[in-house]
């Protein structure tokens, strides 16, 4: 251990900045645990934005659920070892539900019917089923299932977003959808007398630059000719960043027409709404956030409890506490890393859940329906969501793990990240409070 | 349709022959079932080679391959880096080969000097300590795709007639001669018939395939050789082990990459194959005894392709086989105005077009000598993006802002995009992502065409080149062949990233779902 770094001491630490990690710091919060969490923010940044709960079962048929309950009871009684399996119904509504009036005190609010799917537009053309939608993405459902006359506007310099891809990818099913290019006004390079043309837009350049009033009343005024009959607007995802629910609104009004977002490729604002979001409530809440801080060494013994070094390159600092939950993710987010033979924990060295053979990781067909079999590699739990040893007990009295890091379930293909995310945390907390 | 003479192969052989056919004023038309360099001429190292290599197994390919790539490196600079070339032997290796090897070069005429271990290890650091013998000789590299467009490119200016997606599905003979060929375009299923004096076979791995259709039976063998492609160069020269050929002996360089490789695999069929990730790990394992540095590099993709070998009786294994070509006549298996040309390898793909060429010519009387030999390669404005660097220093030498980055890794704007399509355009056949990718750097940087392939086709479908959900289908298509090469290098950061993506491809846009759609239960 380099001199110098301080301590802190804890009671709970979440190791992870992603959608598992704010998660589960929020309800430690909430329980009143004195709680640090240290983790890359990237998670979040590149979080879609949309909440899925469970929406394809079986994946190898691809079969589309409506119902995400009725299609996580199915899936239960057909994979045993997903995680939802090891949760109750009662308790994850709970856990969505909190998780979602937390967003709407934050001015995120969001959007969920409590026994149905929705679909949602992409800036690919494809129709995504997930659960909750920021309300910005609200009317989009409804122009869809509308089918209504409906205007999609396209910037130029905005790359990567289509509205003739999106009108042509459905004009089968849509006919009534159109789409218009404009240019996004820039009072301030016209003030300066600067030609602002066809530059490259990044979209939260965009999304900052529609908080300004100024903008948005220009933007207005472009589309405003272009509507003619349609009855929705649809925009890519840059409603602002910090006001996002100012500029939904204003803008809505200045068009009178009900307004949408259409999610595009990350890192996209929703993301970024998110971890703005995150990172300026949970201090409020008291938990110690450290955001870009990873871990970077773990110990554990029975008299003290864990001990992690933390900082980027040398250990910054050590925080010591009773409990931990693992919600790193998966490769992307470090809770998981693989070389050339196996899939290993790197914290802890937990065991893996794996095959053991590389060629099988991975399947010949990329899109293939039945899922890469290493998404389905991760740590196995007991009920209280704590990551097994080589024995099959509890590795540590007071781990827990939460999140994608979880084997035995494809979230990408299931459709069901956010909800895996948020109710397995919910209740690795709970287990936490219950144990300590 | 009627032509002089048919061609059957878009790959360097096809290309070359057209050209010299074109120079010496016959008319051709040239098919082929793919794209160009669909085949072995695009699945290779990019390797010219000097003819060390083939020195004690071949001696008389080692000569072609001395003389050819003098020819080329004069004939065609903008396809080649002339970087030349190590051949380093590791300690274990058999010494009597290695004390063999000067002697062997010169008798074949190549180029080997000794090189002072210290002195190669300050010219080429990436040189593990295990070295104990090195030797210089004159390889190079070249780009296959640049090679075979411009080929192509020039004959189409003298008249040559292209059609790619254009299948030989049949042959009509009558009195011992083709009368017409069968053909089917495979993007539009249209069937049409082509009338030609001559047709050369010029299919590489798939002569067989084609001869079969007249049931003439080549005795082919198909010896798959599959390549690593590392995220940066790890040398200047082409390195070669000291030793007889066998697996993960060579790393090129390849641009702002190195491709390391290669193995010899017996197929059943050159159609649908794959670099298997044992083939994989077992040139990671060979390679790193010359170049340590290769068991810990980062790598971007594998690849693979076909050799097509000719069976010989006393060959004792496919990397004895001769690397020589084959130029077969059918007239005394009964079918009197039909050419076999395949084998041999890229770095004498000019030697092999003018000896087809020399027959062709004898065959319909023509008098005309072989051009190619002096006439240099032109390059075309069109087939220079495959080239690392050139979208980029032309992007900033126009320096026009609304003229975005498509390709963020590659720096490919959307003008080069623009430039590609028309070229295509000009080979007939649509506009397709994996058409782009092949005549580009597109798709070749760290993303691996991951996310510019979504910037493309949504630019793609701006340009109205994409209707319906035909540019969705063209995504899934370009990234399933992406994942072909990616899959075996899947450990470490190219993990990570393979999440990333499929993250977006799959879990924010559903792209594994458009088929299953309609068959979606809506409860």
């Amino acid at each position: 251990m380099r001199r110098g770094p301080s301590d802190i001491v804890c009671e709970l630490m979440v190791i992870g900045a992603g959608m598992a990690g704010v998660a589960a710091a929020l309800f430690a919060a909430k329980r009143g645990i004195d709680c640090v969490l240290v983790g890359v923010k990237q998670g979040l940044n590149f979080a879609s934005g949309m909440m899925d709960l469970m929406a394809v079962h079986p994946i190898e048929e691809g079969r589309l659920w409506m119902n995400p309950w009725q299609a996580i009871e199915a899936l239960v009684q057909d994979c045993p070892r997903h995680p939802y399996a090891l949760l109750n119904p009662r308790e994850m509504r709970t856990a969505i539900f909190d998780f979602l009036s937390f967003l709407k005190q934050g001015e995120l609010p969001y959007h969920a019917e409590p026994e149905r799917n929705v679909m949602v537009l992409t800036s690919l053309g494809t129709l995504k089923p997930t659960y909750a939608i920021p309300r910005t993405v609200l009317s989009g459902v409804r122009a869809l299932q509308e089918k209504a006359a409906c205007l999609i506007v396209d910037f130029d310099g905005l790359k990567g977003f289509s509205g003739r891809q999106i009108v042509e990818t459905l004009k089968n099913t849509w006919p009534h959808l159109h789409s218009h290019r404009v240019e996004l006004p820039d009072p301030y390079s016209k003030r300066v007398g600067l030609q602002a043309k066809r530059v490259e837009q990044y979209p939260e350049m965009m999304a900052r630059g529609l908080e300004n009033p100024e903008v948005r009343t220009h933007l207005a005024r472009a589309i405003r000719p272009l509507l003619k009959k349609a009855d929705y607007v649809g925009l890519p995802a840059i409603l602002g960043v910090q006001h996002t629910e100012e500029v939904f609104h204003a803008l809505q009004d200045q068009l009178e027409r009900p307004l949408f977002e259409i999610p595009i490729m990350p890192p996209s604002v929703a993301g970024l709404r998110l971890s703005n979001l995150f990172g300026a409530t949970l201090p409020r809440l008291g938990v110690r956030a450290f955001f870009q801080h990873p871990v970077l060494k773990a110990d554990h013994n029975v008299r003290n409890g864990f001990q992690f070094e933390v900082g980027q390159g040398p250990a910054q600092m050590v925080v010591r506490a009773k409990a931990a939950v693992l919600a790193g993710g998966r490769f992307l987010g470090g809770g998981l890393y693989a070389d050339r033979e196996r899939v290993v924990e790197p914290l802890f060295g937990l065991p893996v859940y794996q095959l053991s053979d590389r060629n099988r990781w991975h399947r010949r067909l990329y899109l293939d329906p039945q899922g890469h079999p290493i998404n389905q590699f991760g740590l196995e739990t007991d009920g209280l969501f704590r990551p097994l040893n080589a024995d099959g007990g509890p590795a540590f009295p007071l781990l827990f793990a939460a999140g994608s890091i979880l084997a035995h379930q494809d979230w990408m293909r299931m459709k069901c990240g956010s909800g895996l995310a948020i109710t397995t945390a919910y209740a690795a907390v709970k287990a936490f409070e219950q144990l300590r | 349709m009627k032509t002089q003479v048919l061609i059957i192969g878009g790959g360097i052989t096809g290309a070359g022959l057209a050209r010299d056919l074109a120079l010496r004023g016959i008319e051709s038309i040239l098919v082929e079932k793919q794209d160009i360099n669909a085949g072995a001429s695009g699945g290779n190292h990019g390797l010219l080679h000097s003819g060390a290599r083939y020195v004690e197994s071949d001696p008389a390919t080692a000569r072609e391959c001395r003389e050819e790539g003098e020819l080329l490196k004069r004939l065609a600079p903008h396809c080649i880096e002339d970087t030349g070339g190590f051949f380093v032997a590791v300690k274990g290796d058999d010494e009597n080969f290695i004390a063999d090897f000067p002697k062997l070069c010169a008798k074949s005429g190549i180029r080997a000097e000794g090189v002072d271990l210290n002195l190669s290890l300050h010219l080429e650091p990436a040189l593990g300590d295990q070295v104990i013998a090195a030797y210089a000789v004159p390889d190079a590299t070249i780009d296959p795709f640049k090679l075979s467009l411009d080929n192509i490119s020039h004959a189409q200016q003298l008249g040559t007639r292209l059609m790619r997606f254009t299948r030989v599905v049949s042959f009509s003979v009558q009195h011992g001669k083709i009368v017409w060929v069968g053909l089917t375009n495979t993007e539009t299923g249209q069937e049409i018939r082509i009338e030609a004096d001559l047709i050369v076979n010029a299919s590489g791995a798939w002569a067989g395939q084609v001869t079969a259709l007249v049931g003439i039976k080549i005795d082919m063998l198909y010896s798959k050789g599959s390549m690593l492609v590392t995220q940066k160069r790890l040398t200047h020269r082409v390195i070669n082990r000291l030793r007889r050929a066998t697996d993960g002996d060579i790393l090129v360089p390849g641009g702002i990459v190195s491709v390391l490789g290669t193995t010899s695999v017996r197929v059943e069929s050159p159609d649908t194959i794959y670099p298997e990730l044992d083939e994989i790990d077992r040139i990671i394992e060979e390679g790193s005894r010359m170049i340590p540095e290769l068991k810990t590099t980062q790598y971007v993709r594998a690849y693979c392709g076909v050799r097509p070998l000719i069976r010989a009786k006393d060959a004792e294994n496919d990397r004895d086989i001769s690397r020589g070509f084959a130029l077969i006549d059918h007239a005394p298996q009964g079918i009197g105005n039909f050419i076999t040309i395949t084998g041999g390898k890229l770095t004498t793909y000019r030697l092999m077009a003018e000896k087809a060429a020399d027959l062709v010519c004898e065959r319909l009387g023509v008098r005309q000598s072989c051009r190619t030999r002096t006439e240099p390669l032109p390059s075309a404005e069109n087939n220079q993006w495959t080239r690392p660097g050139q979208a980029p220093r032309a992007w900033i030498e126009r320096n026009r802002p609304e003229d975005l980055l498509i390709c963020e890794c590659e720096m490919v704007p959307q003008s080069v995009i623009d430039s590609i399509a028309s070229s295509i355009r000009d080979q007939q056949g649509a506009v397709t992502l994996k058409a782009i990718g092949l005549r580009s750097r597109v798709g070749r940087g760290s993303c691996q065409g991951m996310f510019c392939s979504l910037l493309i086709a949504a630019y793609l479908y701006d340009c109205r080149e994409f209707s319906d959900a035909q540019g969705l289908l063209n995504l899934r298509e370009f990234l399933g062949e992406r994942w072909r090469g990616l899959r075996p290098v899947l450990w470490d950061l190219p993990l990570v990233k393979s999440e990333l993506q499929e993250a977006m491809h799959c879990g924010l846009f559903g792209l594994e779902l458009i088929q299953s759609r309609d068959r979606g239960n809506h409860q």
